[in-house]
């Protein structure tokens, strides 16, 4: 459990970061999207506690609001992709037959296929085409959790499929059914209870993979448009300076890593805690 | 088995391309209205024959066919960016991405097996190469790869921080590859780490195993000759189960490193509105990622007999 206690911590710590992005702007006198020419690249000072980037924007103040990014990008994904892959998952245990053919053929072949460069292709698409608001970090945050939701779904549909099969294939299902209990109130008061550990665990586990395929993408230019920031877009513009200014660069990628790795804890903790 | 396997690669191939052909559509910018952009002297009537004389005139449906009986048939069409037949381009980006890959699956799996052997026969460590499991999971490949370049290539100055060797040999084109093998490498031994650790403590539990130790046989010989074959089997479904993300992983790493590859192949063409090289790109690398895990599957069935009779 200590695991799942210390990787919650982290994730409540980022969040409160988070959330206080704006007040510790405003301490600062600093704001995350104005460039500032004299103060370019600069070290970390007291009115910069981790210095600058190319434009003289602030670092510490754009990785507070980036965390925004990050994490409601995570989240946000995560529910989607959990709340699909419920929906399809239930559904292929429940009717089986060629529903469940198709929805787990459709799932075997999204998971053998290199996600990346489909990620690449959904980005560059026009969002307008699809009747997705177009431009404006909102709008950025928007297009990019239906893209990683589309991928996100596959592991939490397989995860639920089995266990409401386990469940469906008891006794006490069988005798509920032979009993006339309406199919809707078997599957709520039978067959929900028993997915809430193995989705919790598919959940938390979706919302590391959201916030490291959103990096990726930014990092690419096809994710969160600057001059709104996201750790991401941060590390892409980090990478041209290298020679210059490396310590640009270490601290959106630790943030990235420090949220990864917190919710892989808390899947691992919750995992442990089921035994 | 193989009977079964290659029609389902070839049905999620097509429909893969048929996605891909109806997401393409709708991005921005065909190739009329590029054309449009380049020369202010073009009028409606010449975008309107122009189109006709493509094709873009017809349905996004009736087009995808075309497109697609035209590649089965072995036309590739030209790639817009670089004003050259598009197989020409993609064969020597292939060629690269394979070299980054081959090499960095070696080391991802022998490194990895070695951090699961230690970890399962060695419970001190268990710890440690848990807690490096998790980092080389959790750290951003790109970040990874940028940090190596900070190190090696800014710091110490020992190795290239990107690109491709003019000339040189054997040994130049090594000093290229170490950082994005070792990049791609630690972002993935994690996964063999952690099974080869598991299979190998399960297999320690066997009863075969305990014979070999009341035979008298050394520690070392027992896990290398009795427990490792058959922990590393297992090992193999890993790499077919990785095989997407691995790939992926490459792409990532070869636009940190700008180096050739159908990795910066695809992104520059998705940016430069290439749509004939980038769906190309993209279906021969789905098609490279879904044999290698056929390939894998193949080879576990080969090596454990157990499995031959299941689907």
């Amino acid at each position: 459990m200590t695991r799942l206690r210390l990787g919650l911590a982290i994730l409540a710590l980022l969040a409160a970061a988070a959330l206080a992005a704006p007040w510790v702007a405003d301490l600062l006198g600093l704001d995350p999207e104005v460039p500032d020419l004299l103060a370019r690249q600069a070290g970390p000072s007291a009115a910069h506690p981790l210095g600058t980037d190319e434009l003289g924007r602030d670092i510490l103040v754009r990785l507070l609001i980036g965390a925004r990014v990050s994490l409601a990008v995570g989240l946000a994904a995560a529910l989607a992709s959990t709340a699909i892959g419920l929906a399809a998952g239930l559904l292929a245990a429940w009717r089986g037959g060629w529903v469940d053919a198709a929805l787990m053929r459709l799932a075997d072949g999204l998971l053998a296929l290199p996600a990346l460069p489909l990620l690449v292709l959904l980005a560059a698409m026009d969002p307008a085409t699809v009747g997705l608001p177009r431009g404006g970090a909102l709008a950025d945050i928007l297009r990019i959790v239906l893209i990683l939701a589309v991928f996100g779904w596959v592991g939490v549909a397989r995860l639920s499929r089995a266990a409401a099969l386990s469940v469906l294939s008891r006794d006490h299902v069988r005798a509920a059914r032979a009993l006339g209990v309406g199919e809707a109130r078997l599957l709520r008061r039978h067959v929900a209870p028993a997915l809430a550990a193995p989705l919790t665990v598919a959940g938390s586990l979706a919302v590391a993979g959201a916030i490291l395929a959103e990096s990726t993408l930014s990092f690419l230019g096809l994710g969160i448009q600057p001059p709104a920031a996201s750790w991401g877009n941060m590390l892409a513009n980090a990478q041209d300076l290298v020679f210059s200014a490396p310590m640009a660069a270490l601290w959106p990628g630790l943030a990235i890593a420090l949220a990864v790795a917190s919710a892989m804890l808390v899947a691992d903790g919750l995992r442990e805690g089921r035994r | 088995m193989i009977a079964g396997r290659l029609p389902q690669i070839a049905i999620t191939l097509a429909l893969l391309s048929l996605v891909a052909y109806l997401a393409i559509g709708a991005m921005p910018g065909d190739p009329i209205s590029l054309a449009m952009m380049a020369d202010p002297r073009l009028g409606p009537a010449d975008v309107a024959r122009m189109r006709a004389l493509h094709g873009l005139d017809q349905p996004l449906l009736a087009r995808w066919w075309a497109w697609a009986t035209g590649v089965l048939r072995g036309e590739f069409g030209y790639s817009r960016l670089f004003a050259r037949p598009a197989a020409e381009v993609l064969w020597p980006a292939l060629r690269g991405s394979l070299v980054l890959l081959g090499a960095a699956l070696a080391l991802a799996a022998s490194l990895g097996v070695a951090a699961g052997m230690l970890a399962a026969l060695r419970p001190r460590w268990r710890g440690a190469v848990n807690a490096v499991a998790l980092l080389s999971q959790a750290l951003p490949a790109f970040w990874l790869g940028i940090l190596l370049i900070i190190l090696f290539a800014v710091t110490l100055g020992w190795l290239p921080a990107g690109g491709s060797p003019e000339g040189g040999g054997f040994a130049e084109a090594a000093r290229f590859l170490i950082l994005p093998v070792a990049t791609l490498a630690i972002a993935h031994l994690a996964a063999y780490a952690r099974h080869t650790a598991a299979s190998m403590a399960e297999v320690l539990q066997s009863p075969w195993i305990t014979a070999a130790r009341a035979r008298g046989n050394p520690e070392s010989r027992i896990a290398i000759r009795h427990a490792l074959p058959n922990a590393a089997v297992p090992l193999l479904s890993i790499l077919a189960l990785d095989a997407g993300s691995l790939v992926s992983g490459a792409l990532i790493t070869e636009t940190v490193f700008a180096r050739p590859g159908m990795g910066k192949l695809l992104t520059d063409a998705v940016m430069g509105n290439d749509n004939n090289l980038a769906l190309l790109a993209l279906m021969l690398v789905a098609a490279t990622t879904l044999l290698a895990t056929l390939a894998a599957d193949l080879a576990q069935r080969a090596l454990d007999p157990r499995l031959a009779g299941r689907d």
